[in-house]
């Protein structure tokens, strides 16, 4: 057993320097489905461009409006990281290079990821900014509502698992990955996931072509960086939990360590959600409700029940 | 939803696709001749400055970044005492050269024009003045206005008929 | 009131009119050229054409020219029945045939009355590719271009210029359509209203001069409502600036004041403003051992007060504001006006007949009304030059009236009625020590010494009256002409008697009001008229203080040391040698002005003043009529309003009064609450919080260019825009676009109205009072219900001395004007020094025209070239007033050759 405090820091470390990535990764990718090079002029490859993104974020001016509620303004943007990064705590990345095995780590991750929700309505609400409040009010709407049809279809996995502990539905995987069984429920999930880091096509809280920027539109400088670093964690944290839950995890030939199994699956999750960024045209907000309510939650439902008299089933037989 | 996955495959594909950017500094775009570019006051085909001071340029301009001042010569013919642009205002409409009757103000195509100094983006008329007649050679507007200059009397230009002799009876 | 059916729509509208006044006044855009309101209908362009039914049932109608048909109650017409439509947009194409393609170089772009019909009627391409007919211009002189190529042969430039002004040098030439219209030969315009005919020309044939200097397109001027400091008649004008200059005075149309014209020294006497000998920095004199560089001027002018030793000399052209903060700065027993001994009785008879007297004081439109005048010993061509111009329109009066009940027309038929009028003229009568120029349309002229023009006017006034006293020992001559003038008054409903400053006698002006006093006894609606000489003669009067006499006693006996002088220049007031000995006197001399000139020579502190251009102020004119003008550009150095200058000053010193004065309209209300006289010039434009829709109101018409080029050569950062925190306009381009209260309209401009002909759209009807009223306020009413004091006083008739002549003044429109002669086209039409003598006494006194005549004055010697005039009073001698460097005594006196 490796020390527990070296896990955490490798995670952290891992986790914000591939954030930090993803700005350059996605700017490439998209110039790559758009026919164009992206960032290619700092560094190589146009790497140091997430330096200078960074640095330029730092010497912004932090400003906070003066018609702001200035306390909840700056706590909010710290909910949003500090959120997802509590959820990677039960991420298992490898055989035993997990921060903490908690039996109830699926439970663990649906409630940090609400917590989420909190960064937004809070941003949007203390911003005092008419757009700000729409953003926040939809973010808020569209999050509580995708979080019931992403709980609904992780239920499946459970029910074939048999536990909420990750590290023993990942074992439970070695046999056939759950996406074979379950597909209903990791397109749901993954809808779902979309939704609940309100990444394109479901951008609406922030919607920049109707909400100038939506909940974060009085934001500057790292204040806004945080909620940009908190948005690709989100991408990250539903990527690794996709693999956790539906791809067998860590699991694969072994002739590499489980760990890089782990991150390349994660990666072509990622460049997924990049590739859906690309491609997708963004919903209208009463569409994507109806859509999460009338199609996504009675599948949901009708694959939980499907999937439970599968179990019951083979159980009873 | 199948048009949904159809079109994430076509994006998908772009990866494959040759890339439209031109590697700018190293690699220079070419232009089309009616490019919006830089501003120049041209002159006509006898050399003279064409701007005549008209204003027009100048109330047109969505910015309000033109200003002169119009004089005369002793021998009557309107040019600018004074044509500025403030080009870090500029937003390169090509309005001016639209509403110019001379086509003395012209869009050239070229946007090579940065500066570490925005007071360096201040044009002055000698800054603007080029010797040349631009994208409308032959066109001189002293040959069709009615005012007498120097070289070009009453009812010298095109179609005119010499001046009037009120003295005379004649029908 | 009759309905007329306008594409079927009922509208009401005036009796008495034609149809296009009464489209135009209904807001309808109904394209024009040869009518002006204030000239009338001729019918020569056909561009007003509009279809006329018989009745409902009638569908084909027939076309007709608007301004030549009368209102008739229950009328059918059409403006826009496309025949009409097409029919002008006909007549605009045939009348560009001609014209040069040269809108980039004409003056008259962007404010063009043609530019804006050919617009209106949708003639957007010319479909003429023959040959343009050319002209050859003429130089006509300082103020007015002429580019004869772009002329339409509307003839309103000689209508105006011939048959409203009075002009002899312009007509129209030639024949078919060869016309010409200009001079016979080069030169200058010689009417003193010339300058009209730019904006009377619908196109740019004739153009303002001076603004081609500089030129500026209307749409480019900051511009603001103003006062013309011309004279004492408060013509209304709209003033222009661009690049920090002032570049055009236009006419600003006002119903009471001036209604559509202006003379030419209003429109053109405003280059002083940019005058180089223009005073922009504060200018202190140190002494040897002052230590005291660098302090604020204004510590500097704190520590050379001495109090108890201070005194203040106001100014008649400087605004009632100026003076009454001077007034309280230095305390009302040591405020002087700073107007000559003479001018001052003058003035201060004038208001009190006003003010007591039974007859009210007429408006320059209320004198264009009048049916008979009798001018008092005024030449007023020279020194109330528009009051002229309405005594003209004055003299048609009468016959016009007869005309109209003979022939049966209405008189906006211009033509019709000119023609029916012939070279018939109303009751005029004008008696003057010389000859003016009004004389030609005169019914009788009468040159005779001022003290027998008082008597010619009291034998009147008996006449017309047999209780009042009787003149005695009157000679032939004047018992004549008494009997003729009374006979002619007799049958007058609205005669009018005009009197001033010009003839300098106060006898004059009593006699003057005893005319109209008994007039109005008879019945008759009477009116007066006073000239005053300056623009706010009539306010600084109103506001009181000594006489300048008494501030020169003071200086000499030590009594005051220190002499704050506003906007005045006192060696045009008191005679060289006083001045001067004045001036010695005077420990410290602080000076408020705007140019340099003599005072500011032996000022110890200059003060640089705003002018008109750059202050708000009120002025009060000879009618009593407060008017205000408003700040048009914000001035440069450190040039600021005199009353500011003198608020700063008391607030220094600690005044309590000045001190509590924050705001321009606190200053307003202050002077409203203390002088009851003054009562209203609060009100009479809109408070600094004025807003409407919450903005304010733009001086810069929205087309306004060059804002974030015009000064990125100094700096590219555009600096903030001047704040005007006094008035309700703004120094920007930002606010409401609508129209503003009539005090405050700083441009005519409507949509697709763009020259000045878009007042129609500010007025109730054409030529009436501007919609919520004409700007200004009257602050004299004649005391109707008190028992008329006629005077009885009669003067001895003027005999000559033998060895002396009596130095009458003379005035000129253009160089006895203090400011205007700043001007390099004013300065060009200045006479040179003179002294004017009848031939009989060149011959006494031995002199010939061009030679030096000397004459003593006060013990010391002048010399002046002489110039004969026969017309001229014997035993007189007429000198020119305010020329420079003519150091010439008061007139009039007697003076030893």
């Amino acid at each position: 057993m490796i020390n527990a405090w070296w896990i955490i820091g490798g995670v952290l470390f891992v986790l914000l320097n591939t954030a930090a990535g993803l700005i350059w990764l996605e700017r490439r990718m998209l110039a790559l489905w758009q026919d164009r090079y992206g960032p290619n002029r700092a560094g190589p490859f146009g790497l140091f461009i997430v330096l200078a993104d960074t640095l330029k974020l730092f010497f912004k001016e932090d400003w906070i409006p003066p018609f702001a509620d200035k306390v909840v303004f700056v706590f909010a943007p710290a909910v949003v990281v500090a959120s997802v990064l509590m959820s990677f705590v039960i991420v298992p990345f490898a055989p035993g290079i997990v921060v903490a095995d908690l039996n109830i780590g699926i439970l663990f991750f649906l409630a940090m990821s609400s917590l989420g929700v909190y960064s937004i309505v809070l941003g949007g609400w203390a911003s005092n900014n008419k757009y700000a409040l729409l953003g926040a009010m939809r973010g808020a709407s569209q999050m509580i509502s995708y979080e019931v049809f992403m709980g609904l279809a992780l239920m499946g996995v459970v029910v074939l698992s048999g536990s909420f502990n990750l590290q023993q539905i990942v074992e439970s995987q070695r046999t056939v990955w759950f996406v074979i069984p379950q597909l209903l429920g990791f397109l749901i999930f993954m809808v779902a996931g979309v939704a609940e880091t309100h990444r394109l096509p479901f951008d609406i809280p922030e919607a920049e072509s109707e909400l100038v920027a939506g909940f974060h539109s009085e934001y500057s400088g790292m204040k806004f960086g945080m909620f940009f670093i908190g948005e690709y964690l989100g991408v990250t944290l539903i990527s690794a939990m996709v693999v956790t839950l539906y791809f067998g995890g860590w699991l694969g030939p072994s002739f590499l360590p489980p760990v890089v199994w782990f991150a390349i699956k994660t990666f072509a999750f990622i460049s997924l959600f990049i590739l859906l960024r690309a491609s997708m045209p963004r919903p209208r907000y009463d569409q994507l409700m109806e859509y999460g309510w009338k199609v996504l939650f009675p599948l949901s439902l009708l694959n939980l029940l499907v999937t439970a008299a599968i179990k019951l089933w083979l159980v009873t037989k | 939803m199948f048009s949904l996955l159809r079109s994430m495959w076509l994006v998908f594909l772009h990866m494959f696709h040759k890339r439209d950017t031109y590697q700018y500094p190293e690699q220079k775009a070419p232009l089309p001749a009616r490019w919006r570019g830089r501003i120049a006051l041209t002159r006509d085909p006898d050399g003279e400055e064409r701007c005549v001071g008209c204003y027009l340029c100048a109330a047109a301009c969505p910015v309000d970044c033109i200003s002169l001042q119009a004089t005369e010569d002793e021998h009557g013919r309107r040019y600018p005492e004074f044509f500025r642009i403030n080009f870090s205002r500029c937003i390169f409409c090509g309005f001016c050269e639209e509403a110019c009757p001379t086509y003395a103000i012209q869009l050239l195509p070229d946007f090579e024009m940065a500066e570490y100094n925005r007071q360096n983006l201040v044009y002055e008329k000698h800054d603007l003045l080029i010797p040349s007649q631009g994208k409308y050679p032959g066109y001189n507007y002293y040959k069709v206005a009615g005012l007498a200059i120097k070289n070009k009397d009453k009812g010298e230009a095109e179609h005119e008929e010499p001046p009037v002799d009120i003295k005379s009876l004649l029908p | 009131m009759p309905i007329i059916n306008i594409d079927n729509i009922p509208y009401e509208v005036k009796e008495g009119k034609n149809l296009l006044e009464a489209c135009l006044s209904l807001g309808l855009n109904l394209p024009y050229f040869c009518w002006h309101p204030a000239l009338g209908s001729v019918g020569a362009c056909r561009q007003c054409a509009v279809k006329i039914f018989k009745d409902e049932q009638d569908t084909r109608g027939k076309l007709m020219m608007a301004c030549m048909e009368p209102v008739k109650d229950g009328m059918r017409l059409s403006v826009n029945d496309s025949e009409a439509v097409a029919f002008r947009g006909h007549v605009i194409g045939w009348l560009m045939t001609n014209h040069p393609h040269d809108c980039a170089v004409c003056d008259e772009g962007g404010s063009c009355h043609l530019q804006d019909m050919t617009v209106m009627t949708g003639h957007a391409y010319r479909d003429y590719h023959f040959s343009k007919r050319t002209y050859r211009n003429q130089n006509l002189g300082p103020f007015i271009n002429h580019e004869m190529n772009r002329c339409i042969q509307c003839y309103r430039c000689v209508r105006f210029y011939k048959d409203f002004a009075g002009g002899k040098d312009l007509d129209v030439f030639a024949a078919h359509n060869h016309v010409y219209f200009g001079r016979q030969q080069d030169g200058t315009l010689e009417n003193e209203f010339s300058g009209n005919l730019v904006e009377v020309c619908p196109t740019g044939v004739f153009t303002d001069k001076t603004l081609k200097q500089h030129y500026t397109r209307k749409w480019d001027l900051t511009t603001a409502p103003s006062i013309c400091q011309g004279c004492g008649l408060g013509c209304n004008i709209i003033a222009g600036e661009r690049y920090g200059s002032l570049r055009q005075i236009t006419n600003r149309y006002n119903g009471a004041v001036n209604g559509y014209f202006l003379c030419d020294r209003g429109r053109y006497g405003y280059e002083f403003v940019n005058s180089k000998d223009r005073i922009r920095e504060p200018l202190v004199v140190h002494a040897p051992d002052d230590k005291a560089n660098g302090l604020p001027v204004l510590q500097h002018v704190r520590n050379r007060m001495k109090p108890g030793k201070m005194i203040g000399i106001g100014s008649p052209r400087a605004s009632v504001e100026s003076n009454y903060v001077l007034k309280e700065l230095v305390g009302e027993h040591n405020f002087y006006l700073g107007i000559g001994e003479i001018e001052h009785e003058l003035i201060r008879l004038m208001l009190k007949l006003l003010k007591e007297g039974p007859v009210r004081s007429a408006s320059l439109q209320e004198a264009a009304a009048a049916d008979a005048v009798v001018i008092l010993g005024e030449d007023l061509t020279n020194t109330a030059p528009m009051m002229a111009l309405s005594v003209r329109q004055a003299v048609r009066r009468m016959p016009v009236e007869n005309a109209i009940s003979n022939i049966h027309m209405p008189a906006w038929q211009d033509a019709a009625v000119r023609e029916a009028v012939q070279e018939n003229k109303g009751p005029l009568f004008i008696l003057n020590v010389v000859e003016t120029k009004l004389d030609e349309v005169a019914t009788g002229a009468y040159h005779t010494a001022p003290d027998n023009i008082a008597r010619i006017a009291f034998a009147v006034s008996h006449l017309l009256d047999g209780t009042l006293p009787e003149v005695t020992g009157m000679s032939d001559e004047g018992k004549q002409a008494a009997a003729t003038i009374a006979a002619a008054l007799r049958g007058a409903k609205r005669p009018l008697v005009i009197a001033g400053y010009g003839g300098g006698s106060e006898q004059v002006i009593r006699a003057a009001a005893n005319l109209a006093w008994a007039l109005k006894q008879q019945g008759a609606d009477a009116m007066l008229s006073f000239t005053v000489p300056e623009c706010n003669s009539m306010g600084l009067e109103m506001l009181g203080g000594l006489r300048l006499e008494s501030a020169v006693d003071a200086v000499l006996n030590g009594s005051a040391e220190t002499v704050l002088i506003l906007e005045n220049d006192l060696y045009r007031r008191l005679d060289l040698h006083t001045a001067n000995q004045f001036f010695g006197h005077c420990k410290e001399v602080i000076v408020l002005d705007h140019l340099h000139n003599p005072t500011t020579e032996r000022a110890n502190i200059v003060l640089p003043a705003g002018t008109f251009a750059e202050a708000d102020g009120t002025l009060v004119n000879n009618e009593g009529r407060a008017q205000r003008f408003l700040q048009v550009l914000s001035p440069q150095g450190s040039v600021q309003e005199s009353w500011r200058w003198l608020l700063q000053l008391g607030d220094i010193c600690g005044h309590t009064h000045l001190r509590s004065l924050l705001h321009y309209d606190d200053l307003l209300k202050a002077i409203a609450a203390k002088y009851p006289v003054f009562a209203g010039i609060d009100t009479i434009t809109p408070p600094a919080d004025f807003r409407i829709a919450g903005q304010k109101i733009p001086r810069e018409p929205h087309r306004y260019s060059g804002r974030t080029a015009m000064l990125a050569n100094i700096n590219v950062s555009e600096p903030k825009p001047a704040e005007d925190g006094d008035t309700a306009l703004s120094f920007t381009m930002e606010g409401y676009r609508g129209e503003p209260p009539s005090s405050v309209i700083p441009f005519f401009w409507a949509p697709g109205w763009n020259s000045v002909q878009s007042v129609n759209k500010y007025q109730v009807e054409t030529g009436g009072s501007l919609h919520g009223g004409n700007p200004g306020k009257r602050l004299l009413e004649p005391n109707v219900n008190g028992q008329t004091k006629f005077y009885t006083n009669i003067p001895d008739p003027f005999i000559p001395v033998g060895g002396h002549l009596l130095l009458v003044p003379l005035y000129h429109i253009f160089g006895s004007e203090e400011l205007s002669i700043h001007t390099p086209g004013i300065a060009q039409r200045m006479p040179a020094p003179y002294i004017m003598l009848h031939s009989e006494d060149a011959r006494r006194f031995q002199v010939a025209a061009g030679h030096l005549l000397y004459f003593m004055d006060n013990g010391h010697q002048y010399a002046l070239p002489v110039v004969i005039n026969d017309t001229l009073q014997k035993g007189a001698a007429g000198i020119p007033v305010g020329l420079p460097h003519m150091q010439v005594a008061e007139a009039p006196q007697l003076v030893k050759i």
